[in-house]
């Protein structure tokens, strides 16, 4: 009916005998596909640019000193490359600390999500005990619980943590003090360590339900196998299930790391040192500090500069895998 | 295959469960307990005060306010992100040239889908300071500078985005300007979601709707939108979700966190505010605990909405 025609569709129209058009509705027919190709096209490139041309000037402008940013805040090109607005944002500014805090919370948080979640989602699906439909729907009733539920609670349970847990171990004889106030400051306010249990926490809802919904799909038959080969219960799951799972765990291991590395509401509540030891603030939250303090001394370039370092490492990490990315996100939330 | 069975088992969820119920359902619990007393934090003392704190905060100016402009987001970010997502999905898919069996791409369609999806990448707070750099209020913002340098407003009358509180259509402005910036962070993902689904409805669907005559948009309309309901309605407890929660936005980028005079207070910012800012615990978890009120009935009506027959191909 146009000018190409598979063989599937030439084969399909003849059968079915379909009528076919005269000729001036067949060029009419063709001019339409033209019009709407440049359409789609014109629409396609607005909303493109629409979307990188704000990150593009942010980018170019970190390059640039303040006078220029002053004078010609909207040019693209910088005068010369003013290479020690990085440097600045990263020293002064603090974003070589919030990446290293970043860095270790999420990595320390995703790991162990997935470890716990993936485990206790196994245990669930795939062994009948008394309790378990309890459990899972415990974990399950969290998913649309807005996290401000938690917010004062959490607040005060971890600012009180350190002397409870100190109170606890303190009445075992001999050792206990002293465990108490080895334990204490991690599970306390403004520890990564407390971060990180809170953000495994707060991803078990979803990666229990998902990773739950992906053991069930598994074949029974290959772990009866294992288990009449003599392998234990764990043993099936690190050596067999848990490999089996693989497609599953990268599409939340994915979900996980970016829902972690984006989280700024947990951090602002909690990491605020009680005492007077520094701040460990992970980068969402340290770039509001930077803007919120912007007003008062105004460096313009090394705000540029600070947006740009957080930009660039995701950018460069999703346009490497953005295949995986955008399967992985779209499979976790359609599951 | 039976020894040792509980004690895996036990092994496997005690850290897990432990976790969980230390740092999410204790919390909840003590959330509720809370709401029902005066606690002001400076204290131990917890006076039990019954439903007061519920009663207060129907009468509430702030907290009605509060709940109208969530009620907003929850309407209007679904519904643009998803129109629009569907309308960009449909360019991308259908608006290819020749071959009119089946969805054609138009040229470059990955290339449009990588670009596309970049704003999903960056943290709704990072996001909100870019725009912040956009949103400036004098010809250093990049959308008034632009603006001005075309002539379309003057030098004088610059667009002051969040802060400007007059209504547009019954809705402050700066709500407005956010919804924007939730459409702009949000679209490319969707439009991904959708594509994706586009591409997995089976060909000979559409060769046989383009053998009865029908053209792309009407293939589109009646073909490819009713398929694609599931992943819509996806797709839209998830925005409704996210609408709940704009909280990074307002506190990034709004004067005074919710302001100007109080124009884009969301319950998050009206909790936060009488927890750390007034000591208000009790109050707090009390507007708390209705918001989580509201987010189960939304959730409870879009798995009845989404309940329905699915059509599997």
């Amino acid at each position: 009916m146009s000018t190409v025609t598979t063989p599937a569709g030439e084969r399909a129209a003849r059968t079915a005998a379909a009528p076919q058009p005269t000729r001036r509705a067949r060029r009419h027919l063709i001019g339409t596909d033209t019009f709407f190709n440049g359409f789609s096209h014109v629409f396609l490139l607005v909303w493109a640019v629409l979307v990188v041309y704000p990150m593009v000037w942010a980018a170019l402008s970190s390059f640039k000193d303040d006078a220029q940013i002053i004078r010609e805040p909207l040019s693209l090109i910088p005068h010369s490359l003013h290479w020690d607005n990085f440097a600045r944002a990263w020293t002064k500014g603090g974003l070589g600390s919030f990446f290293v805090n970043t860095v270790l919370v999420v990595g320390g948080g995703v790991f162990c999500t997935m470890l716990l979640g993936s485990m206790a989602a196994y245990v669930l699906a795939r062994y009948e005990f008394f309790g378990n439909r309890f459990i899972y729907y415990t974990f399950l009733a969290g998913l649309p619980v807005p996290i401000y539920l938690a917010a004062v609670p959490l607040y005060v349970g971890t600012f009180k943590a350190p002397g409870q847990i100190a109170d606890f171990f303190g009445r075992i004889p001999v050792v206990g003090s002293s465990i108490g106030s080895f334990i204490g400051p991690y599970l306390g306010p403004n520890s990564r360590v407390m971060l990180i249990l809170v953000y495994v926490a707060w991803s078990l809802s979803f990666t229990v339900f998902f990773m739950h919904s992906f053991f069930r799909t598994l074949p029974t038959t290959i772990a009866e196998a294992a288990l009449v080969d003599g392998a234990s219960h764990s043993r099936l799951f690190f050596g067999v299930m848990l490999p089996m799972a693989r497609p599953g765990l990268i599409s939340i291991g994915i979900f996980n790391v970016i829902g972690q590395w984006n989280q700024w509401y947990l951090p602002y509540l909690l990491m605020q040192p009680s005492g007077g030891e520094e701040k460990k603030q992970v980068i969402a939250q340290g770039l509001i500090n930077l803007s919120v303090n912007q007003g008062y001394k105004s460096d313009w370039s090394g705000m540029f500069a600070g947006i740009t370092l957080a930009m660039l490492p995701v950018l460069v990490v999703y346009l490497v895998f953005q295949r995986q990315v955008q399967a992985g996100l779209t499979a976790s939330i359609t599951k | 295959m039976r020894h040792g069975r509980a004690r895996f088992i036990t092994g496997f969820l005690a850290l897990p469960v432990v976790l969980y119920l230390y740092y999410v359902v204790a919390p909840f619990g003590q959330s509720v307990y809370f709401s029902f007393t005066s606690w002001r934090g400076f204290s131990d003392e917890k006076p039990f005060v019954g439903l007061d704190n519920y009663v207060r905060l129907f009468r509430d100016e702030l907290v009605r306010k509060a709940f109208w402009h969530n009620v907003f987001f929850l309407v209007a970010v679904p519904v643009s992100t998803i129109a629009l997502a569907l309308f960009l999905a449909f360019l991308l898919n259908v608006g290819g040239q020749g071959n009119r069996a089946g969805i054609r791409g138009v040229r470059g369609s990955s290339v449009y889908k990588v670009i596309f999806f970049f704003p999903q990448l960056l943290s709704l707070v990072l996001v909100a300071i870019l725009w912040q750099a956009l949103y400036r209020g004098d010809d250093q913002g990049l959308i008034n500078g632009l603006l001005m340098k075309l002539h379309v407003i003057s030098r004088d009358e610059p667009l002051k985005f969040v802060s400007d509180p007059t209504p547009f259509l019954g809705v402050p402005a700066v709500l407005w300007w956010l919804l924007l910036i939730a459409i702009w962070g949000g679209t490319g993902f969707y439009m991904v979601l959708f594509s994706a689904a586009m591409q997995s409805i089976p060909r000979d669907i559409y060769e046989a709707a383009l053998l009865d005559g029908a053209s792309r948009v009407a293939s589109f309309v009646r073909v490819t939108l009713p398929l694609l309901r599931d992943t819509v309605s996806v797709a839209w407890v998830y925005l409704g979700f996210i609408a709940l929660d704009f909280y990074a936005l307002v506190f990034v980028m709004t004067p005074s966190q919710g302001g100007p005079n109080h124009a884009s207070e969301i319950f998050a910012s009206q909790i936060n505010f009488n927890a750390f800012n007034s000591g208000r615990y009790g109050y707090a978890c009390a507007l708390a605990v209705a918001l989580t009120i509201f987010a189960l009935l939304l959730a409870a009506l879009q798995l009845r909405v989404i309940r329905r027959d699915r059509i599997e191909f």
